[in-house]
């Protein structure tokens, strides 16, 4: 117990101890206010000054800025990483579950993460159900446990999901193996399904509500089972957990801004939504976001009428836009991924920048903490050897909370020394095996994501 | 057909008559990727072809001149490998010809199931990639892949090598898992269920054996029919073979991992055969064999997952400069498939190697001049220069960063629609009044 308790004081020590890291001569892309040219000062895990000339604390850490680029960490309001399971698919609403307790801290794609600049995720159940699961806002803190990577104070969410996705799961026409048949099988019966749910969800409310007022007033009364399935949802309706809505076409996004309606919720963003150009108003009353894909396309047929001029539209059409990545791969490069929105419907550099920092964080809540370069926030910061929004740039430096968790230079050093210790392990193991009469090499996996 | 003529005030078009199938940009920066970059240049085209390029060139009586003053010439970009024109939509099995049942189908040929009305066609082009190499997929021989232009009426007219390469796809022994390994001695089953090493050692060489065979049986069949054997029947597939074994249509192998690579350059040499790499990812750690034998790459995307959970994050993104360095003449192909149609990132994929040390220029020649030499078409496209096609990007920028605007582009000397179904949505819906339901 003495152990333990002391190492919990020296990891919070070491926390503390973070020297604050001085950039100096850089361009600093504030994306809320402006581009600077000058220097901003790391300490104590927040961004504690920005401007033409800072003085270097004691102890500073003190980097030569010049000919490159600061700025905030990417924000990517979709992805699967870290899951080692995506959905439960054996329901249409599977609220009761949660993305939190399946999260692999030591997946390998949160430092790739990292190296491409993402700073925070949010990771989402998959989208086989009408109703999916819990979601949870994560720091990319590599080398910390789950626990120590949440993103602490975000808002919990729950997925949601249209079309193919739901539609699709309804059984393999009695293949081997396949899941069981299920509603819904059609967009008619997406609806429906979030519609019983909610009744289910305002009843079960009611109930609560009923109790809480006998019990308060000292009546006798028998407090209701609880009902995890529901309990998310009335979360849903009491505005205490965000709606990350999976959708491709029109006709369903403007379903579920109608059911949303009806019901009295709000949908925080719409994410896919590929065919959210076609209905940016309505989307924009709402005050709904919307987080797209830059580029894809046509990978099935509800896909059929992306276009990349996606995010322009809606952003010209007064919606909050962000870009995300769903795809561990795709993460790596949202930066470049913002440029073509530059290319596609002509967004300035700044707009194109805030589609995967200061939106992403507006829409998961977050921006108070991160999201931009402005004094008191979290010291989430990149450093690149160039324009990031230029193909020939890449990130030099991650610091997440002013810790610097990801260094190219010394990622490449360090190869050598990996290289022989890997060969060593594979030695001793291919040894052992051969000792024990054979074995099996099992490998780390990832979770797939679920578009 | 909008914006055909762009950015050309309209009194430099020359007073009539003038040849409609000729024209001289003038002004431009033209990258010609055969020598240094032009300030100032001008490209004289007729009947499709290039037939000058230089600092002050005249335009003759009847040549129309456009106007690219502060504008970049650049030739048309090739994409090395991708599927465009034989998928529309990937969960779409209807959609899709790409993939013939059968370990031997050297006969196939993928022009043949080119759509030259696939939406992908005008979509990809505006990117400034003019040409592709349209592979068929499949077990062992797929077939064979066509190198086209993404621009004409029929697949006639968009060929310009239909019978470009033999796809071989080259046997290979599959990790554990994910990121995982196959310790060379495990006798048992591998992770998630595959075959262990020493089965799978096994399954591969009766693959390679089988390939081999393949081979000699064609070999036989050009002997026999060189000989003129009397009662010899047809046989399309050993038919196709002839070219392959003669040495004028080259091997495409895809072959991706070190292990892959150093079987499929044994087997080469064996068969006597000339071969292209494909998807070889791991070429720069075989770099010694390959430039010893002259083996050019085509890599795979840039913008790819390590394969292992313990490869550098970086591997796919410094392997172009790692091949450039080793002297090895490269390529990029998209390979597109899975998730994201994506033959129009080729440009990004090629400048994440740059930003990861391959020079900006080799990544614009990798895609052009380099591209074309590898698919034996080098006097016919890949460069801006006399007797060419004039497949011509005028550009704001450099094509390859994606905040680059690609003005207009010319295929066989013709100005190419800049629409597309993308942009015609985008145009529609950004014009949707905001009261359009009343």
């Amino acid at each position: 117990m003495k152990k333990l308790l002391l190492l919990a004081l020296f990891s919070s020590a070491a926390f503390a101890a973070d020297a604050p890291v001085l950039i100096q001569n850089a361009t600093i892309l504030t994306i809320t206010k402006g581009e600077i040219k000058g220097s901003i000062l790391l300490q104590n895990g927040k961004i504690a000054q920005i401007g033409e000339k800072v003085l270097a604390p004691a102890g500073a850490t003190v980097i030569d800025g010049a000919g490159k680029y600061v700025m905030p960490g990417i924000i990517d309001c979709h992805s699967h990483i870290m899951a080692e399971a995506i959905n439960e698919g054996s329901v249409s609403v599977s609220s009761m579950v949660g993305i939190e307790d399946v999260l692999n801290p030591e997946d390998i794609a949160i430092y790739r993460a990292l190296a491409g600049g993402v700073t925070t995720a949010n990771i989402l159940h998959g989208s086989a159900n009408s109703i999916g699961g819990k979601t949870i806002v994560m720091k990319m803190r590599w080398g910390k446990n789950a626990d120590e990577m949440k993103f602490e104070g975000a808002m919990p969410g729950i997925k949601f999901a249209l079309g193919e996705n739901p539609k699709r799961s309804n059984g393999g026409g009695g293949r081997a193996g396949a899941t069981p048949a299920r509603y819904p099988a059609t967009r008619m019966g997406v609806e429906d399904v979030i519609r019983e749910a909610f009744n289910d969800a305002k009843a079960y409310q009611a109930t609560w509500a009923d109790y809480n007022a006998k019990a308060a007033k000292g009546e006798v009364a028998i407090p209701p089972a609880r009902d995890l399935k529901l309990e998310s949802l009335v979360e849903v309706l009491e505005g205490k957990r965000l709606v990350h809505a999976h959708c491709y076409r029109q006709d369903e996004i403007l379903m579920l801004l109608h059911v949303a309606d009806d019901y009295g919720f709000h949908i925080q963003t719409l994410q896919h939504v590929l065919e959210g150009y076609k209905v940016a108003q309505e989307i924009a009353q709402r005050g709904t976001g919307a987080s797209t894909f830059a580029d894809w396309y046509a990978y099935k047929m509800e896909a059929n009428d992306a276009i990349p001029y996606n995010a322009a539209i809606l952003v010209r059409k007064g919606v909050l836009t962000s870009l995300n990545s769903d795809d561990a791969e795709l993460m790596r490069h949202l930066d470049k991924e913002a440029a073509k929105a530059m290319h596609y419907g002509g967004l300035t550099p700044t707009e194109a920048l805030s589609l995967v920092t200061i939106n992403p964080a507006k829409q998961l809540k977050i921006d108070n903490r991160v999201g931009s370069l402005e004094v008191g926030k979290d010291a989430d910061v990149l450093l690149y050897d160039g324009d990031p929004l230029s193909n020939f740039s890449k990130v030099l430096k991650v610091w997440i909370d002013g810790h610097e968790y990801f260094d190219r230079d010394q990622d490449v050093e360090g190869r050598p020394k990996k290289e022989s210790e890997k060969k060593a392990l594979i030695t001793k193991a291919a040894a052992e095996q051969r000792a024990n009469g054979g074995g099996r090499g099992a490998a780390p996996t990832t979770g797939a994501p679920n578009k | 057909m909008k914006t055909l003529l762009f950015l050309l005030p309209v009194a430099l078009f020359a007073a009539p008559p003038a040849d409609d199938n000729a024209f001289l940009l003038k002004g431009a920066t033209v990258h010609t990727m055969a020598g240094a970059p032009i300030e100032n240049g001008s490209v004289l085209v007729r009947n499709g072809k290039i037939i000058g390029v230089g600092k002050n060139l005249a335009a003759p009586k009847d040549v129309r001149v456009i106007d690219a003053k502060g504008m970049h010439v650049y030739p048309g970009m090739i994409d090395s490998g991708t599927e465009v024109g034989l998928v529309e939509i990937n969960s779409v099995n209807a959609t899709i010809d790409t993939t013939e049942i059968g370990k031997f189908n050297p006969e196939l040929v993928a022009l043949t199931a080119v759509n030259p009305e696939s939406e992908h066609i005008p979509i990809t082009r505006v990117n400034g990639i003019t040409t592709v190499a349209t592979m068929p997929e499949g077990q062992l021989i797929a077939g064979q892949v066509s190198l086209m232009h993404l621009a004409g009426w029929t697949t006639d007219e968009m060929g310009v090598k239909p019978r470009a390469g033999l796809h071989i796809i080259f046997p290979s022994i599959q990790a554990g898992g994910r990121g995982g390994f196959v310790p060379d001695a495990d006798p048992g089953a591998g992770a998630g269920g595959r075959a262990g090493y020493a089965q799978q050692k096994q399954a591969l060489d009766k693959e390679i054996a089988e390939l081999s065979d393949f081979f000699e049986t064609a070999r036989r069949y050009k002997q026999a029919k060189d000989a003129k054997a009397p009662l010899l029947k047809p046989d399309l597939k050993l038919e196709a073979m002839i070219p392959v074994l003669e040495g004028k249509e080259p091997i495409l192998v895809t072959a991706r991992r070190e292990r892959e690579i150093r079987d499929a350059i044994t087997w080469a040499d064996k068969q006597k055969v000339k071969i292209i790499l494909i998807d070889a990812v791991d070429a720069a750690k075989v770099a010694k064999e390959i430039k010893a034998h002259d083996i050019p790459v085509i890599l795979g995307p840039t913008l790819e997952l390590p394969r292992g959970a313990d490869d550098p994050y970086d591997d796919s993104f410094t392997a172009p400069a790692e091949l450039q360095k080793a002297g090895i003449r490269f390529s990029f192909a998209t390979l597109t498939g899975g998730a994201n149609l994506a033959s129009r990132n080729l440009p990004y994929q090629a400048a994440q190697a740059v930003a990861f040390g391959l020079p900006e220029e080799a990544a614009m020649m990798a895609v052009t001049k380099n591209a074309a030499e590898i698919w034996g078409v080098g006097d016919q496209i890949g460069t801006v220069e006399e007797g060419k096609w004039a497949d011509l990007l005028v550009t704001d920028g450099n094509p390859l960063e994606t905040k680059t605007q690609i003005k207009q582009l010319f295929i066989k000397g013709k100005p190419v629609d800049m629409d597309n179904k993308q942009k015609e949505l985008y145009e529609k819906y950004l014009n949707r009044p905001a009261d359009s339901g009343k």
